[in-house]
This record gives structure tokens, C-alpha cells and sequence, in this order.
């Protein structure tokens, strides 16, 4: 194992070798000014003030660390904790992002804001988020996704925001993002782009890790406070990457081994599944280079997973850095599997959560049972389940 | 090494002549390799001075909706990027004349007449197939140039000394986002020419050249000995009389690609379609030689 190091990205956007910015001309000027202004702002303690205070008073953090004993009992070995991301307002991590870019959007002097939502729970944060400062949001959402997440649309559009079918291509997230890159192309003296996980090109990767890291700086202190040391391991699911980027970034030089869970979807075959580490190789997509499902050619796969919100053929550019040293094992559980523990989780700690999360539960619930009683691990418990119910419902023969 | 190549001999040629270079956009493979192949033999007969020839990419950022929607039909017909460079030896180096582009077997760059063909490809597809892999592919097929307008100036090492070993032309492209020192770094690193984006955004059709345009021009101009060449927006041969004394060519996207996606159209009149798309070119080629 090389060492690795917190002390990433450099200057180019490099995490090692991963990372970058590959995108047109075009955007290069907004991206320069960017990472500039987010730098100023990251050493600006009024910055910092206003988005802790953001954070705590309306996002209702910090989320508990929450000890799952029926769980724990359950799966037999390991103490299981809890990471409680789903009880913050819209109910996932999603908006400790949104609300520090939007903040970063006033500090730009722009009034307009573009995202891209998959599932929609990154549209409606940043939708909340655009309510809650007056600025114009626009969301881009794959026709397909428009189709299979209608009361996410409803909650962006009664909170202000423009939901933009998008028609192109695979008409789903990865189009979305194609799209709303094209937006901002044209727009971009006057609006900036909520990126809404750590990929894209640089500064992305980067400004979404730091405001998501409060999810691990929480989890580390809580941890210290309630185990009287740090646990001794942490998983969390893998789409984009960002809650587990959140959630890991601040125990990376720390002795604490740490597990992403991708969606293995109906199997390895290409198409089946969204495993971009465990099956995907090296390539470059929206603008970063890092691991991509594709084909000889360089074309993007489609994917496949149950949950809405892990089906994306890239991961972010400090994900690979982390696989690429052995820092992060990356494993995958199918959708039976996660489908399975969003039951479990529900039966036993009357918790429903996200899809997404529940690929993180049903990995814990598969390896927990080899660990001593003494251990710890901690589940990010990144979003809650209520979007998911009419899709577990279609699942599982059941009528709502 | 710069001047030597194809691109750079087309363009000393129309400034010893005082005309601008007319440059269109296809696709390759929309619908098939077949018409592909028709269709840049009708713009060369056209008298068309370089071809940008478009490799279909399954996320492409740097397109508008015309050319995305034009790559979406191509991959769906399963174009793969190696059936593009055989595409584009056949028309560079075929067995005969009537079928070449070139002047027959042989040294097929020094003896190939027809216009130089630039190949626009995401650095996804390059990365992909190995940067060193790839040039060496497009130099033997026969491809004068790359535009890689997802590499940007910053990352133009990782290809740049690749292509010029190959005796290709790495074109860099200019914004109009692009501030003038930054302008300054690209101009450093491009070769064949420049590649201005005259509106901000994505490829696509516009109403009106914008004013702004006039002033980048010709601050590049003094700036840089290599030929200008105008694109993003150009649809109409009357968009290019403003553009003289400033510009050295003008490059047209959607235009053509519109014209050309009703060959898909099992109904259409696929010769007359492509009869259009020859009196578009050669109208265009017209005010482009003045």
C-alpha cells in the first residue's frame, strides 16, 4: 500500500494521477475563477461561520451517531452504528453540499443556479437551498427519471425550481449532467453550477469532499465521545461517491479501515449493474479523469441498480486515488441484497432507509458477523427511504 | 514540422490567394460509414478546403443538441472507431482516383490532393485507445489534424508531442470566455491552426455573428501567425463577408448535420438530400473564396 495522503488534490485538480479537468475552452475561465473564489472562501472565517451556522439551524445538524443494538444482535458480531445523514432537512446528505455552494454562489455575485438530479434528491436540495437565499434554479432530469420520480419533480417545482426534461442520449443522470454542462457553457458569467457529488473536473471533486466532510469530523467526534476511540470500520454506499467521500475524508491517515459498497445490480455483465471500482477501468467522463464502465472504445455503458441515486457509469476522482492505493476497499452487493436490508433495517430499528444506504446495510449485515463484540463499525446512513417505498412496493408484488 | 503539414499548405494557399478556408462538419457514420464516405466526396467536389470529420462519442459536452443527437444515431448503429479510420483510408489512400481523395497509392500524406481531414474526438475516445495508439491509427489512415475540444491548453502535453511526432496538426481552440493571458498560453501550444469559438456555449446555429468577435480577432491576429478559422454558430453563406480581413477560415457545424440527419429518414430523397448539401457547400465555399 502506497501512502496516501489528505493533502489532495494539487493545483491541477490531481489526486495522484486521477482527477483533472477535461472540458471545453469554454469553461475553463469559470472553472479558474471557481476554485479562486472557493479558495478565498474556505480561508474566510465568515464564510466558514455562516455555513456552520446554515448547517445546524436549518439543515439540523450534527445528525446523530445512533447505536443500532437490534442490528447488531441481528447480524451477530461487530457493534453497528448508525451515521443518522437521513434525518437532515430533505432527508439526506445531500444538502450540507448545497447549501455551501449556494453560499458560494452569492459570493460570486451570480443570481442563477443549474444542477442535475438523478433520483431528485440532489434537485430538491438544491432547490431548498435556492428557496431558502432567492435565486433562480434550474434542474435538469432525464425524461426517464422525470418519469420513474414524480413526487421529487412536484417538490422542486413547489419549491421554485424549473425541472427541464432532458431528452438526449440515455435520457437519465448522466444526460442530465451533459446537459446542464452545456447550460453552463452558455450561461456561465451569470450562473454557476451545483454539482451535486465529487466528480465533474476540478474544482468539483474537491469543494464537494470539503462540504460534505462534516459528515466524518462529526462522525469522529462522536465516536471519540460515545466509543472513547475511533471506530474500527466505516462503510458507506458508492454512486458519485460523495457521502462516502464526506464520510472518509477525515480518517484517511487515521487506523480505521474503510469499505465503499457500489450497486452490483443483477449481476457483473455489462449493463447489469453501476460497480464502477469493482468492474470499471480507467477513463475520462464529465470532464474527470478516473474509473468509467466503458467499452474498447471509450463509449460510456449503460447502468443498472434498484436504487435511482447509485446509477452512474463514473465515481469520483479521489475514489480511484483511494483504490488505486488500497486505501478503500470497494465491494459490491447486489440489488436482492440491499433490497433485503432496507427490510431488515426497517423490521428491526423502525429506520426506512434510502436504497442507496441499504447497499451499505447489506454489506455490514454480510461481514459484521466476523468481527469480535468489541468492535466498532459505523454505517453512513446517507438518505431516508420514503422516495424509494413505491418502487420497494413494485419490488416486492405489493399494492400502496 | 508545422508548416509542412497538409493544413498548414492548404491555408498558405488560399492567403497567397486572398481567400478564406471553408470548412463543414460530418459526422461519421450518420447514418453509415457508406454515406459518410459519400458525403465527403461530394463536399470535396464542392471544393470544400479541409473536412472536420466528427468521431460519434457517447457523452460529448463540448456539442450541441444537432451533433449529440447526430453521434446518439451513429453509435446506435454500432460506428466503431477503428471502421472510421478504415472510412477514412479508403478516402484518403483508396486503390483508385475515382475513389480517392488522394492521388493514388504511395506516400499517402505527400501525395494527397483532396481536402486535409481534421478529425474532432473526445480525449475519452484517445485516452481510451492510448494516446500513442491513436495518433499512430489517424496518422496512417490518413488524418491531417486533431481537435480534441475536451482537451484543454493545460492538458495539451499529454497529447501535443505525440501528434507532432506523427506529423499532426493538435488544433487549440479560444473561448470568448477566454481572458487574453491565458489566450497567450494556448496560442503557445496550438499548431494547423486556431480554432476561435465565436458565442459562448455549446456547437449550434445563431441568428448573428456577435460583435465581440471582431476585437478577439484581431488581437489574435496580432498575436499569432496562425491561420484564424471561425466556428460555432455559422450557418449562412452571408455570415461570412464580416468575417473577412479578420478570419482565415470558417467552420460549419449544425448546418450540415441538419441537412444531412434526413438521410435517416427511409423516406427522404437521399440523392437529392445530398445534392443540397453539395450547392450548401459550394455556396458557402464561394463566399468563403470571394
Amino acid at each position: 500500500m502506497t501512502t496516501v495522503t489528505r493533502h489532495v488534490p494539487d493545483e491541477l485538480g490531481r489526486f495522484s494521477e486521477f482527477g483533472r479537468r477535461f472540458v471545453p475552452e469554454t469553461l475553463m475561465h469559470a472553472l479558474e475563477e471557481l476554485e479562486r473564489r472557493y479558495a478565498e472562501a474556505k480561508s474566510d472565517p465568515q464564510f466558514q461561520l455562516q455555513f456552520q451556522h446554515l448547517l445546524a439551524e436549518y439543515v439540523g445538524r450534527p445528525s446523530p451517531l445512533y447505536f443500532a443494538e437490534r442490528l447488531t444482535q441481528y447480524a451477530g458480531g461487530a457493534r453497528i452504528y448508525l451515521k443518522r445523514e437521513d434525518l437532515n432537512h430533505t432527508g439526506a446528505h445531500k444538502i450540507n453540499n448545497t447549501i455551501g455552494q449556494v453560499l458560494l454562489t452569492q459570493r460570486m455575485g451570480k443570481q442563477r443556479v443549474i444542477a442535475e438530479t438523478g433520483a431528485g434528491q440532489h434537485g430538491v436540495a438544491t432547490a431548498t437551498a435556492c428557496a431558502r437565499f432567492g435565486l433562480e434554479c434550474v434542474v435538469y432530469m432525464g425524461e426517464e427519471d422525470i418519469r420513474r420520480q414524480r413526487p421529487n419533480v412536484f417538490n422542486m417545482r413547489m419549491l421554485g425550481a424549473e425541472v427541464r426534461p432532458v431528452t438526449s442520449g440515455s435520457r437519465t443522470l448522466r444526460d442530465a449532467i451533459n446537459e446542464a454542462l452545456r447550460d453552463w457553457m452558455a450561461t456561465v458569467q451569470t450562473t454557476h453550477y451545483i454539482l451535486g457529488s465529487v466528480v465533474g473536473p476540478h474544482p468539483f471533486p474537491m469543494i464537494v469532499r470539503d462540504f460534505q466532510s462534516v459528515i466524518g469530523r462529526e462522525t469522529r467526534e462522536q465516536c471519540l465521545s460515545l466509543l472513547g476511540r475511533l471506530p474500527d470500520e466505516i462503510v458507506a454506499c458508492v454512486g458519485g461517491g460523495s457521502n462516502a467521500a464526506g464520510m472518509f475524508y477525515p480518517f484517511i491517515e487515521d487506523d480505521v479501515k474503510l469499505t465503499g459498497v457500489e450497486a452490483g445490480g443483477r449481476g457483473p455483465q455489462p449493463g447489469e449493474h453501476a460497480s464502477t471500482l469493482v468492474y470499471g477501468s480507467k477513463g475520462i467522463l464529465h470532464g474527470t479523469y478516473s474509473y468509467v464502465l466503458q467499452d474498447e472504445d471509450g463509449q460510456t455503458q449503460p447502468v443498472h441498480s434498484i436504487s435511482a441515486g447509485l446509477d452512474y457509469p463514473g465515481v469520483g476522482p479521489e475514489h480511484a486515488y483511494w483504490k488505486e492505493t488500497g486505501r478503500v476497499e470497494y465491494v459490491n452487493v447486489t440489488d436482492q441484497e440491499a433490497l433485503d436490508a432496507f427490510q431488515t433495517l426497517a423490521r428491526l430499528e423502525g429506520i426506512i432507509p434510502a436504497l442507496e444506504s441499504a447497499h451499505a446495510v447489506a454489506h455490514v449485515l454480510k461481514t459484521a458477523g466476523r468481527r469480535s463484540p468489541e468492535d466498532a463499525i459505523v454505517i453512513c446512513l446517507s438518505g431516508r427511504g420514503d422516495k424509494d417505498v413505491h418502487e420497494v412496493a413494485r419490488l416486492l408484488g405489493k399494492e400502496i | 514540422m508545422a508548416s509542412t503539414t497538409r493544413i498548414a499548405q492548404t491555408f498558405d494557399r488560399l492567403q497567397t490567394e486572398g481567400q478564406m478556408a471553408f470548412m463543414p462538419f460530418l459526422t461519421a457514420g450518420d447514418p453509415d460509414l457508406n454515406w459518410t464516405k459519400r458525403l465527403v466526396r461530394e463536399l470535396a467536389a464542392a471544393g470544400v478546403d479541409l473536412i472536420e470529420l466528427g468521431f460519434p462519442y457517447s457523452d460529448p459536452i463540448a456539442d450541441g443538441p444537432v451533433i449529440q443527437a447526430s453521434y446518439t444515431r451513429a453509435l446506435e448503429r454500432d460506428v466503431h472507431v477503428s471502421d472510421i479510420f478504415d472510412a477514412v483510408r479508403e478516402l484518403t489512400a483508396g486503390d483508385s482516383c475515382e475513389t480517392s481523395l488522394g492521388a493514388g497509392p504511395g506516400n499517402e500524406r505527400a501525395a494527397a490532393t483532396g481536402p486535409p481531414i481534421v478529425a474532432m474526438v473526445s480525449y475519452s475516445i484517445i485516452f481510451r485507445s492510448g494516446p500513442e495508439r491513436f495518433v499512430t491509427r489517424a496518422a496512417e489512415s490518413g488524418v491531417s489534424g486533431l481537435i480534441v475540444p475536451d482537451l484543454p491548453a493545460d492538458e495539451a502535453d499529454l497529447l501535443a508531442p505525440i501528434a507532432q511526432d506523427a506529423g499532426l496538426d493538435l488544433v487549440q481552440l479560444i473561448a470568448p470566455t477566454t481572458p487574453r493571458e491565458r489566450a497567450e498560453r494556448i496560442l503557445a501550444a496550438a499548431s494547423g491552426f486556431v480554432y476561435c469559438i465565436s458565442v459562448a456555449g455549446t456547437t449550434g446555429e445563431r441568428d448573428r455573428l456577435p460583435d465581440e468577435l471582431t476585437d478577439q480577432l484581431r488581437w489574435l491576429r496580432s498575436k499569432t501567425n496562425l491561420p484564424l478559422a471561425v466556428g460555432f454558430g455559422i450557418s449562412r453563406p452571408e455570415h461570412v463577408e464580416p468575417l473577412r480581413g479578420l478570419a482565415d477560415g470558417v467552420i460549419v457545424g449544425s448546418a450540415i448535420v441538419r441537412r444531412a440527419e434526413r438521410l435517416n429518414d427511409p423516406n427522404a430523397d437521399s440523392e437529392q438530400v445530398l445534392a443540397e448539401i453539395g450547392e450548401f457547400a459550394g455556396a458557402m465555399v464561394r463566399a468563403c473564396h470571394g
